[in-house]
């Protein structure tokens, strides 16, 4: 657990150091996901602790985003300002952009299953 | 004689200067809302963060303590979003080989998703007449929330208001999904897993995971693989855009 943590505040550093040192407009996690991934992609097992450090910290998710939510408080201004777009902005693209994934997915899926099905078919 | 009780005022006084309040705050109030939305049999309205936030929220304001002050503590709890970023990498690592499989159907979902939610977004809140600020800031709304902050930081939006509109948006997906997907007749899991980690990112996967485990690791691959190329894609294509705006 404690050498998984480790690796990941590591990998992390290193995407910030990179971020930093190169001018990317990316976030450092994201580089430090990314060189993650890639090492995991050349050693043929995740180690246990990192495994264990991994699940831990996704499993409980949601918690994380509590601080950032509370943050609302600082906006009440511009959130009351502008409720209405923003509330339209949210509701409705959000429920478009869940409806459109899952229906072209559906549809990518069943195209894929029928040439799997052509291809591997008696 | 015992010396006499302190008021309970002064007591929070000298809580609130130590950040054991805000992180304890956090932590209870979160598993609060957990209780409450576990006994309410998971119904997606009532989902832990909405009711964290709104409680947290509540007491802050009555007892007039300040969101700087309640951060200092909940700030250990948000500095895990950035280790919990490179922690997708496992996820992703382990579905690699379902990955490499529907290589098209997830990539095709994935771009259609991410448009539609930008676009859509954008478009009704302009219309609406949102400020520019606003705008920008609704750009990253569904990627999960470390990276869209960063997102919004590099593009000009304010990246506080962002992750406000990042959890309302996970929030959002995560008590509609359901319905969404009912109305749309769709019953598999891994669209449905997928469909929440692309438009509800976190959020939306932890509720992913609660229904169902392969809902879970579909949206847990949405909403990294979503993270990771809106990371590197939406500053790239602002830098694009900004010499026409």
């Amino acid at each position: 657990m404690l050498a998984g943590v480790t690796w990941l505040l590591v990998y992390q550093c290193i995407g910030e150091i990179l971020v930093r040192w190169t001018g990317l407009p990316v976030p450092g996690p994201v580089i430090g996901m990314v060189l993650l991934f890639a090492t995991l992609a050349t050693r043929q097992a995740v180690p246990e602790s990192l495994q264990t450090a991994a699940s831990g910290l996704l499993s409980h998710l949601s918690l994380l985003f509590v601080p950032a939510g509370v943050g609302v408080m600082l906006h009440f201004q511009r959130v009351a300002s502008e409720w209405l777009p923003i509330a339209v902005a949210l509701v409705v693209s959000t429920v478009l952009a869940l409806a459109v994934t899952a229906l072209a997915m559906r549809h990518l899926l069943a195209r894929q299953d029928r040439r799997d099905a052509d291809v591997g078919g008696p | 004689m015992p010396p006499p009780l302190q008021p309970l005022t002064e007591i929070w006084v000298y809580l609130a200067t130590t950040p054991l309040l805000g992180l304890t705050l956090t932590l209870v109030a979160y598993q609060l809302g957990y209780w409450v939305y576990a006994r309410g049999g998971m119904n997606p309205l009532l989902n832990p963060v909405l009711l964290a936030v709104a409680a947290l929220v509540a007491l802050l304001l009555a007892t007039g303590t300040s969101y700087t002050t309640y951060f200092e503590g909940a700030q250990f709890v948000h500095f895990l979003l950035g280790p919990a970023v490179v922690a997708l990498a496992v996820p992703l690592h382990q579905q690699l080989p379902k990955m490499r499989r529907l290589f098209v159907p997830i990539v095709g979902g994935l771009v259609a998703g991410s448009l539609t939610a930008v676009v859509s977004a954008l478009a009704l809140a302009w219309a609406l007449g949102a400020s520019k600020v606003t705008l920008l800031s609704l750009v990253p709304k569904s990627i999960t929330a470390p990276i869209a902050m960063g997102i919004a930081e590099k593009i000009g939006g304010i990246p506080a208001l962002t992750a406000v509109l990042v959890v309302a948006t996970g929030i959002i997906g995560a008590a509609l999904g359901k319905f969404v997907f009912d109305a749309l007749g769709i019953a598999d899991y891994r669209v449905r897993g997928f469909a929440l980690g692309i438009a509800a990112h976190g959020i939306g996967t932890a509720r992913a995971f609660q229904v169902d485990a392969e809902a879970g690791a579909f949206a847990g691959l949405a909403f990294g693989l979503h993270g990771a190329l809106a990371a590197f894609l939406f500053p790239a294509i602002y830098i694009a855009l900004r010499h026409f705006m």
